[in-house]
């Protein structure tokens, strides 16, 4: 049986269209395997060939890739929350109780949107500091650290901006709160409050900004920084590999004769 | 700036120009042309995004309230009005208002009666009937709020105007 289905398999890709996509050819030799990936346009990201040591859990425990998982969950669960919601003083609120009450499946997608992202933002910061402790933060790495900062600071705003959409007690003051933290910024503090705000009280122009910081800008940063990330893990040689660095050899300690010898 | 470029040699030039100079200083004159130009936009780009997400008019309540009758209002008694955000107190010296926006970070404060103080469900900030902060975190007292009497002899309070403590109305 599995035989019969390698070989339609075989022959779909032998056919004219399949071809016509994928242009690496029909072969399994290596070089048609690292063809397949640096020639499509979503894997060329990444590095054609992977240490089979990086693959395994206990390396990296997953967590970057998780941290991925959430992230396409709250994009494929938020944009139909999208067709119910209205970002209005008078409506989102009831929109909110509609998704849960009313929508079927609403509550389904509302409660898989929630918490994919209280597990996105718990993800990020276990990735961050197994990163951390496994020292693959270090030089030539630094780059993408930087750029994890980055992604970790868009998490938190994308987690920030997604709080307010409710429109409950919660949402309002939490805004309220963190609004004013961000006007305790010295000189361009109430500016700061009022841009973000769109006025100078949590109201209707606040709730549209924070809904297209959510579900456009943020989003979209967040890809573009993502692909930086994915890319730049194939840029600096791979996913950190303890004992096969350069770096690790020098660090070992000088023998005691060696030491005398001086 | 283009006399320091003089010195340098035309590499690759097409011979066009009438000295060997000539023709690096135009490309230099360009660039620099173009970029000015682009950081005049780019800062053109900046002002106007800045001035388009700075609402010019708002659609937020009137910064005045009518609190109604005085007669309303006890003597000794704290009112609080939840939407407008602030406190009408008759005290025995007269009336007053007092913001009920905590100054830590903008939460809506409460009236104990119980324990005859202005307490903040968020941080727990405490202040008296009076707005003197009786512990933090709130680094200020609750402001008191320009208060008048109207034509109608209705109390108003400017919510936008911010008196020193210590001012009452009397009817």
């Amino acid at each position: 049986m599995a035989k019969t289905i390698t070989n339609y398999f075989e022959e779909l890709r032998g056919t004219r269209v399949w071809r016509s996509v994928f242009r690496s050819g029909t072969g399994s030799s290596t070089l048609h395997r690292a063809l397949a990936v640096q020639q499509n346009v979503f894997l060329h990201l990444f590095s054609t060939k992977v240490r089979t040591r990086m693959l395994s859990f206990s390396t990296t425990w997953y967590l970057g890739t998780l941290t991925f998982g959430t992230f396409l969950i709250l994009v494929a669960t938020g944009i139909p929350l999208m067709f119910y919601y209205h970002p209005s003083v008078p409506q989102a609120y009831a929109d909110t109780k509609d998704l849960q009450f009313v929508v079927s499946s609403g509550l389904f997608l509302r409660n898989l949107h929630r918490w994919s992202a209280h597990a996105m933002v718990f993800l990020v910061f276990a990735h961050l500091f197994k990163v951390f402790y496994r020292g693959a933060y270090r030089p030539p790495r630094e780059f993408n650290w930087v750029i994890g900062v980055i992604l970790l600071l868009i998490t938190l705003l994308l987690s920030y901006t997604g709080y307010l959409l409710p429109w409950d007690q919660l949402a309002f003051w939490a805004i309220t709160v963190g609004s004013n933290i961000a006007s305790a910024v010295p000189v361009m503090g109430n500016k700061v409050h009022f841009l973000m705000l769109g006025g100078n009280v949590v109201n209707a122009n606040a709730l549209l900004r924070f809904y297209v910081l959510h579900c456009m800008i943020l989003p979209l940063v967040a890809i573009l920084f993502v692909a930086v990330h994915f890319w730049r893990i194939r840029k600096d040689g791979g996913l950190y590999a303890h004992q096969s660095e350069p770096g690790r050899v020098a660090a070992e300690p000088v023998p005691a004769a060696a030491k005398g010898a001086q | 700036m283009s006399e320091e470029k003089k010195n340098t040699p035309a590499e690759g030039g097409s011979g066009l120009g009438s000295q060997p100079g000539n023709e690096f200083d135009r490309r230099a004159f360009f660039v620099k042309l173009g970029l000015g130009s682009l950081s005049i936009a780019a800062a053109g780009t900046a002002a106007f995004s800045y001035q388009f997400l700075s609402p010019n008019v708002l659609y937020e309540p009137s910064p005045i309230v009518n609190a109604g009758k005085p007669e309303n209002y006890a003597v000794d008694s704290v009112t609080m009005d939840v939407n407008a955000g602030i406190y009408l107190i008759h005290a025995q010296e007269g009336f007053f208002a007092l913001s009920a926006v905590c100054t830590h970070l903008g939460c809506l404060t409460a009236w104990k009666p119980e324990l005859g103080i202005i307490a903040c469900p968020c941080h727990g900030s405490k202040f008296t009937r009076y707005g003197v902060k009786i512990e933090g975190p709130a680094p200020r007292p609750l402001p008191w709020l320009q208060t008048s009497i109207s034509d109608e002899g209705d109390l108003m309070v400017d919510r936008s105007i911010t008196i020193r403590p210590m001012q009452f109305v009397r009817v």
